[in-house]
């Protein structure tokens, strides 16, 4: 259960977040949505205690994560980024065994938790005997799913997502948040593409300039006004015929 | 594993031997005999007694340099690996942050000062020379207090450069044939000038520093995809950003107070053994030092043995080897992007 109060962050005197407050309930996948600068990442960087807010705070199951060490804090959430890149000549087992870096024992050898945890998290993203690949020989569909498998390495008990799909082909977007929501791990996912939103997310914060415009499951916020206030786009919400969740179709504009 | 360990094991026994063998190699012709009895008798396991010149030139002469050798090496490359990934930079290396340039300022200025022109004066000059230059890198670049890489090496670039024209400057205004000599060590760097003392500065400042680095082994992991990253997984960032980059630096001010500024090796060597072992610091580093130790230890023997009766300086040597590397190593990364 995450919970962030009255969250404002400032950077040189610009507000980035103003008095942001949502929630996260134990096993829920809340969407943050949002125009380009709203806010999404910046949030997201808060929750995980990169940086600290000005005012507010934010709770993992009670615990203010302003008070957590950077290990600590790293135990309980992992972060996937829109997009991981690496000089280094990395195998796949070596990306998804840095998931395991807070929890080490040791600090030189790896012990048998380490191991199956890599093993396990690998199968959870259906990339078992991915371990002796070559992170450079892989598409960019599959590199996000080892960051993934790098995350449920760390057995966070909040996942955070910042547009993990951006770059992906619909399938491996699809087959990505699939593997979130079936991991039952409480996340909050920032995400650009709306259908995804309202596809995968218990619920939605949508966020314009900073401030929470309004929150709620995806079928009640999702609607061609607030498409029209919050995006400036025009467009058509109807349901799914087969699972009954909201749809959108955009028109170009007309001006 | 039991292939990593093999390479850090095969390149522990080839340094041993390396030192073995290169100690017996030089103008005056040593058996491997003499040598290994003179060093017996040092280390008290024998007492045959070895002519008082031939023990003065494997214990005095040759040893020391090529112990130094290995230090030197094996320095430079671990300096390296860790610069190279701490700043998220593959070229480099451990002189980025000016440290050379400042090296040889320190130690011109001691001679033109007249502070004496002893080995023990100038190295002392050289190490404060570094040491300033880099807390000058660190000032010009570091704005409310955070650091990022890139303006890390930009001013290391600009502050190297505003060292070599100081001291420029400084040799043509006092016109002193010693301070052209010195510079011209420093900056070609050579292990010539390397006695026991020397080793008694640069061997502890290398096991420290040595043992630092190996304790962060798997937070250098955690750097791989960015610093943002490695926070995320629970590395306090700014702190062990800060201790890897003053710890290689302490140790290559001392290496450059001991051999000049010997190039290469430390952009060069880390690549070759990333192309050994992976990624992983914690095989790495070990593989790492070993090879730039078995390296420069060769090296230093053909600069001084091939060109008899002439020296050539090491950082000469090494240039000429590091560059095709350097140029191989360029276009493989074309190759991949």
């Amino acid at each position: 259960m995450l919970t962030v109060e009255s969250v404002s962050w400032s950077v040189n005197a610009t507000r980035i977040l103003d008095e942001v407050t949502c929630r996260a309930p134990a096993g829920s996948f809340v969407g943050l949505v949002g125009p380009n600068g709203s806010g999404k990442t910046s949030l997201l960087r808060l929750i995980a205690g990169i940086v600290r807010p000005d005012r507010g705070r934010v709770l993992l199951a009670g615990a203010a994560v302003a008070g957590m060490s950077r290990r600590g804090a790293a135990r309980r959430m992992a972060m996937l980024a829109q997009h991981a890149e690496t000089d280094l000549d990395l195998l796949v087992r070596d990306v998804v065994l840095l998931g395991r870096t807070p929890h080490r024992r040791s600090r030189w050898a790896d012990d048998r938790d380490d191991r199956e945890a890599v093993t396990a998290a690998l199968d959870r993203v259906d990339l078992a005997g991915f371990g002796r690949r070559r992170w450079h020989t892989l598409s960019g569909g599959e590199r996000q799913r080892v960051q993934l498998a790098r995350a449920f390495a760390q057995q966070p008990e909040l996942l955070l997502l910042d547009e993990p799909t951006n770059h992906l082909d619909i399938g491996h977007q699809l087959r990505l948040l699939h593997y979130v929501h079936r991991s039952g791990i409480t996340t909050v996912a920032a995400l650009h593409d709306l259908n995804l939103a309202a596809m995968f997310c218990d619920s939605l914060v949508v966020l314009a300039a900073g401030r929470v415009a309004v929150t709620g499951p995806a079928a009640e916020v999702l609607t061609a006004a607030l498409l029209r206030d919050v995006f400036d786009v025009d467009a058509a919400v109807t349901p799914h015929p087969a699972t009954g969740r909201p749809t959108i179709t955009f028109r170009s504009p007309t001006t | 594993m039991p292939r990593d360990a093999t390479v850090t094991v095969g390149l522990a026994g080839a340094l041993v031997l390396s030192v073995a063998v290169t100690v017996t190699i030089g103008p005056a012709d040593l058996s491997l005999g003499t040598v290994w009895t003179v060093i017996g008798d040092h280390l008290g396991l024998t007492s045959a007694g070895v002519p008082l010149l031939r023990d003065h030139i494997v214990w005095q002469l040759r040893l020391p340099r090529v112990l130094g050798a290995a230090a030197v090496g094996a320095g430079l490359a671990v300096a390296g690996a860790v610069m190279q990934t701490v700043t998220r930079n593959p070229l480099a290396d451990p002189y980025l942050l000016g440290l050379s340039s400042g090296a040889s300022l320190g130690a011109v200025l001691v001679i033109v000062a007249g502070l004496g022109a002893g080995v023990g004066a100038l190295a002392g000059g050289a190490f404060l020379g570094a040491l300033a230059a880099f807390a000058l890198v660190i000032g010009v670049a570091s704005r409310q207090a955070t650091l990022t890489p890139t303006r890390t090496v930009l001013a290391g670039v600009a502050v190297a450069q505003l060292c070599a024209a100081v001291t420029s400057f400084v040799i043509i205004w006092v016109n002193e044939p010693h301070a052209t000599q010195s510079i011209t060590f420093w900056l070609s760097g050579s292990l010539a000038r390397v006695d026991w003392t020397a080793l008694t500065y640069a061997g502890p400042a290398l096991a420290a520093v040595l043992a630092v680095v190996l304790a962060h082994a798997r937070a250098l992991n955690a750097f791989a995809f960015g610093e943002e990253a490695a926070a995320t997984l629970g590395i306090a960032v700014t702190r062990v950003r800060w201790t890897l980059l003053v710890a290689v630096s302490l140790l290559t001010a001392a290496l450059v107070a001991v051999s000049g500024a010997i190039g290469f090796v430390g952009l060069i060597l880390p690549h070759a053994a990333r192309f050994l072992t992976g990624a992983d610091h914690r095989r790495l580093l070990p593989v790492a030092a070993l090879s730039g130790a078995v390296f420069l230890v060769w090296v230093d023997t053909a600069a001084r043995a091939l060109f008899d009766p002439r020296e050539l300086p090491a950082g000469v040597l090494t240039a000429m080897i590091g560059v095709p590397a350097f140029v191989i190593l360029l276009r493989r990364r074309e190759v991949r992007g």
